[in-house]
């Protein structure tokens, strides 16, 4: 079953330079590289389709410099795209008044930030209940509000803290807090653990797939990481000079890259993190076989206990019809990361 | 190091030859001629805007109305609201209250007593920067009641306490105004360039005219002097608060309004309080100077030994201005670093102890001062003055070291001096008009060029050819010597550590003294004179070159060096042909700043009888001559502005020609 869609947008365009706007009219709505570069016009954002389901991990991703925040900040209306439509909950978000925004702010969207935008003046539970402020809720609800997020993140006792007190990861740990502290339904995150070293980053990661496990947001999460993608992403839009090249599931990226710019990408990948046990099964044989697993599994997961029977496991689909079968033989081929046939 | 080229070379070599030639011989051509007005400017071509300005100003005061309010009207409403707390705060801190007039008055309510001041500045201290700041704030005014300089510090305490807010607070103001409004900030930006290049003196005149002698006037020139960098500074900081934090302000729901003051002002908080420390410093530079327009206070103490020659009175309070200019910069600046402390726990009595420890102070201080004058002002048998001995410091330099002092006067004098004043005075101002346009344009085009000759050709019309010369002449002669020693020094604090520690200790004291100070020690030393006037200048605006001149070296990428030591360079190739190419714009700047302070340091030598413009700004004020006093100081604001312009151009230049 689809879930509804709740943002999209046809045909953004997002030009820095001298009379962008008038450029894009006159260039019949496709310039060619090369007239963007004759004008000296920047295309941070060219032509971007973009569909976000309920309740789905959109990752962006691209190498530094290929638009996502641009990207991010015109599908939160920060800065005005050059041309294009985008819609929030089917309403025209590019027509929206100033107040109007201002209240879908207040109550339907967060952010998170890349190097986390905390004010330096407040502390951190009052950084956290600053949305509240905003909206003029009386001192004593917003902050008991703000200690259960601060809860949630994993920062109680730290409330207290300024900014320059507290580390990176924790200092992001506050934007959470702040970002979800209006429940927003959408939820946008530029490269938020991409200031964090490796460890943190891991940690931060988990912490952000139990969160949403316990939140079922809709999310929209930017990084230049590809192995983070992978381990967040429901879906990953891939970008590179503004434009999507491509947008799929992280296994059908990994098995069927659109050009050599995302095969580049996923080529250092491990197949078996991604690939499921549906897609990696034969047809499925006479039996017998050593137990059932479902489709949904990755391959990585269920390596050990495949190999170390001798015979075939049956993979069952989500409804639980049996769909295939699945050896020890297949298994290596993706561990070793020789070619699977579809 | 860049070649020059042959055509620049003749420009250069041409021009410095010509002038001189027409500057030794300019008596003879004249005669020659029998033309005199080449060399002197008819008296009849004069402009007399000075008669005009003086006119309107009259006009101004007397005259003019909107409907039925005159804008006499108008100062005397603003008079009384400025002066209104400030008279409080003077009879809080110095007169005690008082109800009724003059005879019949009859005291409520004695001043504070000190001990209370004492207590509550070193209190403040002690939250703002610990134990050390307490003891040098509370040894600071322990030094001012040892040398009976209580009560003039106080005055001038009263002045820095109104000044200094309402001059952050317009500051402010007028700082968001110029960052939400485009418009706002063009229209200011050429004021305040004039703000903070028309010399004080200049703006005293008028405002003495407005405003009458007194404590209004002195309060509103503070305002004007102090307030032009907290506006660029309040703009500034708005400007560079990270757009992600104002990004987060959007995001989290914030209207515009909510962004600016809930977001964007306190983002920017370290930047403010450095423009607040910058008022806190300014004021207190010009509550001294405002002395001479009736503000009293320290710099009346000052001003008055300085007149008598009393050596040890002037040093006294001279180093009161020091002391007190140090503890409030250092408070400050400490209340500035201070980042915000975690809330105790607690009601509000528990949250404020050291409030509440003062008011109990204060309020047991009244009835107890009843009791014990002692503690209501401190006795005059406990001060101690040591007027004495800086007398005999000064005789026996004067009986022992008078020889070589004035052995280097005169050789100063004689070699340097006197030659290059007789040079530029000897310039006919025909062809001074055309150097006005032809080095600006040759640096900066001939829009520069224009601007330079419309501006000497206003300080030619007004009659103060001669004057701008001997301005040129002092300043010039002390920013070569003021380059000459800062940026060696600069360049050794850059490259080394220890000394850069010490210099940096030194620059900011000076840095911290009101200009006032440096006339002290140079008068009692050298007397007065252009020698005199010429080593005050040099101490204050050497400042700059030593600082930019640091600066410069020490932010050279360091892989630049370390390229340089590769090719096998000896440490002085490294230095000549390394660090100083590329320290050079950065050099250059310092030498803009050390003019800005050379000039605006040369307006205020007038006092120690020098014959430029600053001498004419000063004696029109002495006469609240307001034309003549408004022309000379834009006289002097037009040098300022065109050296900072030219000085710009060529960074400018260099910096194109780096890249090119
Ligand atoms: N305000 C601006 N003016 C001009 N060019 C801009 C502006 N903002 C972004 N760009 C350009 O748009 C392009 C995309 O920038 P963007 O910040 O979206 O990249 P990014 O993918 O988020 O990179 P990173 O991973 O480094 O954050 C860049 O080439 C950048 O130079
Ligand atoms: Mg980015």
């Amino acid at each position: 079953m689809e879930q509804p869609i709740i943002l999209e947008c046809r045909n953004v365009w997002k030009l820095y330079g001298a009379q962008a706007d008038s450029f894009l009219q006159t260039h019949g709505m496709q310039p060619t590289p090369e007239a963007l570069r004759r004008a000296n016009i920047v295309s941070a954002v060219r032509n971007v389709d973009v569909t976000i389901r309920k309740g789905e991990i959109f990752v962006i991703m691209g190498l530094s410099g290929s638009g996502k925040s641009t990207l991010v900040r015109c599908l939160a209306r920060l800065i005005d795209s050059t041309a294009g439509e985008i819609r929030f909950e089917g309403r025209d978000l590019l027509a929206m008044s100033g107040p109007e925004l201002i209240a879908l702010r207040r109550h339907k969207m967060g952010m998170v930030f890349q190097h986390f935008a905390l004010l330096p003046h407040l502390t951190a539970l009052e950084n956290a209940a600053f949305p509240l402020e905003v909206q003029g809720i009386d001192r004593k609800t917003r902050l008991e509000r703000a200690m259960q997020v601060m809860e949630l993140v994993g920062l109680k006792g730290r409330e207290n803290r300024y900014p320059h007190e507290l580390s990176g990861g924790q200092q992001q740990r506050v934007g959470i807090a702040r970002s979800l502290i209006v429940e927003p339904d959408l939820w946008f995150l530029d490269e938020p653990f991409s200031a964090l070293d490796p460890l943190i980053r891991r940690e931060m990661q988990d912490e952000l797939l139990r969160l949403q496990a316990r939140l079922h947001k809709t999310i929209v999460f930017i990084t230049h990481d590809f192995d983070e993608a992978i381990r967040l992403a429901d879906r990953i839009a891939v970008m590179r000079d503004g434009a999507i090249v491509q947008t799929a599931t992280p296994e059908e990226l990994v098995l069927n890259p659109a050009d050599d710019y995302v095969a580049e990408f996923t080529q250092h990948i491990p197949r078996a993190k991604v690939v499921r046990l549906g897609t990696a099964a034969k047809p499925l044989g006479p039996g017998p076989f050593a137990g059932d697993l479902t489709a949904s599994l990755r391959v990585a997961e269920a390596a050990d206990r495949i190999e170390a029977a001798d015979l075939p496991f049956r993979v069952l689909a989500a409804d639980g019809a049996p769909m295939g079968q699945i050896d020890g033989r297949t298994v290596i081929d993706i561990l070793i990361g020789r070619e699977v046939a579809r | 190091m860049r070649r020059w080229r042959p055509a620049d070379l003749l420009f250069w070599g041409g021009l410095a030859l010509v002038t001189l030639v027409l500057s030794l011989a300019s008596k003879q051509i004249g005669v020659a001629t029998g033309w005199k007005w080449l060399t002197k400017f008819p008296k009849g071509w004069e402009l007399h805007a000075d008669r005009a300005i003086s006119a309107a100003m009259k006009w101004l005061v007397e005259d003019a109305a909107l409907g039925p309010l005159r804008f006499r009207d108008l100062t005397r409403l603003l008079s009384a609201l400025v002066e209104a707390p400030y008279f409080v705060l003077r009879d809080f801190l110095i007169d005690g209250f008082q109800i009724g007039q003059g005879q019949q008055a009859v005291p409520v309510l004695p001043h504070v007593s000190w001990l209370v001041v004492v207590l509550g500045f070193g209190l403040l201290a002690h939250r703002a920067g610990g134990f050390r700041l307490a003891a040098l704030v509370v040894a600071s005014f322990l030094y001012l009641l040892l040398f009976g300089l209580w009560e003039s510090a106080m005055v001038t305490l009263a002045s820095v306490a109104i000044a200094v807010p309402l001059g952050v607070g317009l500051g402010i103001l007028l700082g968001i105004a110029a960052f939400r409004f485009r418009w706002v900030d063009m229209a200011l930006r050429p004021v305040l360039d004039l703000m903070q290049t028309v010399p004080v003196f200049a703006y005293l005149v008028p405002i003495l005219f407005l405003f009458g002698f007194g404590a209004m006037s002195a309060l509103v020139a503070t305002i004007i002097y102090a307030m032009p960098p907290m506006v660029r500074i309040t703009t500034l900081g708005l400007r560079g608060v990270p757009e992600e934090i104002v990004e987060a302000g959007r995001m989290s729901g914030c209207t515009p309004r909510q962004n600016l003051w809930k977001v964007r002002l306190p983002a920017a908080r370290g930047m403010l309080m450095v423009g607040v420390n910058q008022v806190i410093m300014l004021t207190l530079n010009m509550v001294i100077i405002a002395s001479m327009i009736g503000a009293g206070g320290l710099g009346y103490q000052v001003l008055t030994a300085l007149r008598k020659l009393d050596v040890g009175a002037g040093v006294e309070a001279g180093f009161g201005i020091v002391i007190l200019a140090v503890a409030l910069d250092r408070l400050s600046q400490a209340i500035a670093r201070r980042s915000p402390a975690v809330p105790a726990e607690g009601g509000w009595i528990a949250r404020h102890p050291r409030s509440l420890a003062l008011l109990a102070v204060l309020l047991v201080s009244y009835p107890l001062g009843a009791l014990l004058p002692a503690l209501n002002s401190f006795p005059e048998s406990w001060q101690l003055s040591t007027g004495s001995f800086w007398q005999e410091v000064i005789s026996w330099i004067n009986l022992n070291l008078y020889d070589q002092i004035e052995a280097v006067k005169v050789f100063a004098l004689t070699w340097v001096l006197v030659p290059v004043k007789l040079f530029l005075l000897g310039i006919p101002w025909v062809w001074g008009l055309v150097l006005a346009f032809a080095i600006p344009a040759k640096i900066g085009g001939w829009r520069l060029g224009l601007m330079g000759l419309a501006m000497a050709s206003f300080i030619a019309a007004s009659g103060l050819w001669p004057e701008a010369m001997i301005t040129l002449y002092l300043c010039g002669v002390s920013v070569v010597i003021a380059m000459l020693i800062g940026v060696p020094l600069g360049v050794w604090a850059g490259q080394n550590a220890q000394a850069n520690a010490v210099l940096t200790l030194v620059i900011d004291t000076l840095q911290t003294l009101p200009t006032f100070i440096y006339l002290i020690p140079v008068v009692m030393l050298f007397r007065v004179g252009d020698f005199s006037a010429m080593i005050a200048v040099v101490l204050y605006a050497v400042v700059p070159a030593v600082r930019y001149a640091a600066h410069g070296i020490r932010s050279i990428d360091s892989q630049l060096v370390e390229a340089g030591l590769v090719s096998g360079c000896t440490p002085r190739q490294l230095l000549w042909k390394v660090k100083l190419p590329l320290a050079m714009p950065s050099i250059l700047l310092g030498l803009n700043q050390t003019i800005m302070l050379a000039l605006s340091m040369l307006v205020i030598t007038a006092l120690v009888g020098t014959r430029d413009l600053g001498q004419e700004v000063y004696i029109a004020l002495t006469k609240a001559n307001v034309g003549k006093g408004v022309v000379a100081g834009l006289a002097v604001a037009f040098l300022a502005i065109m050296s900072d312009r030219i000085i710009t151009a060529a960074v400018n230049r260099k910096r194109g020609e780096d890249h090119a």
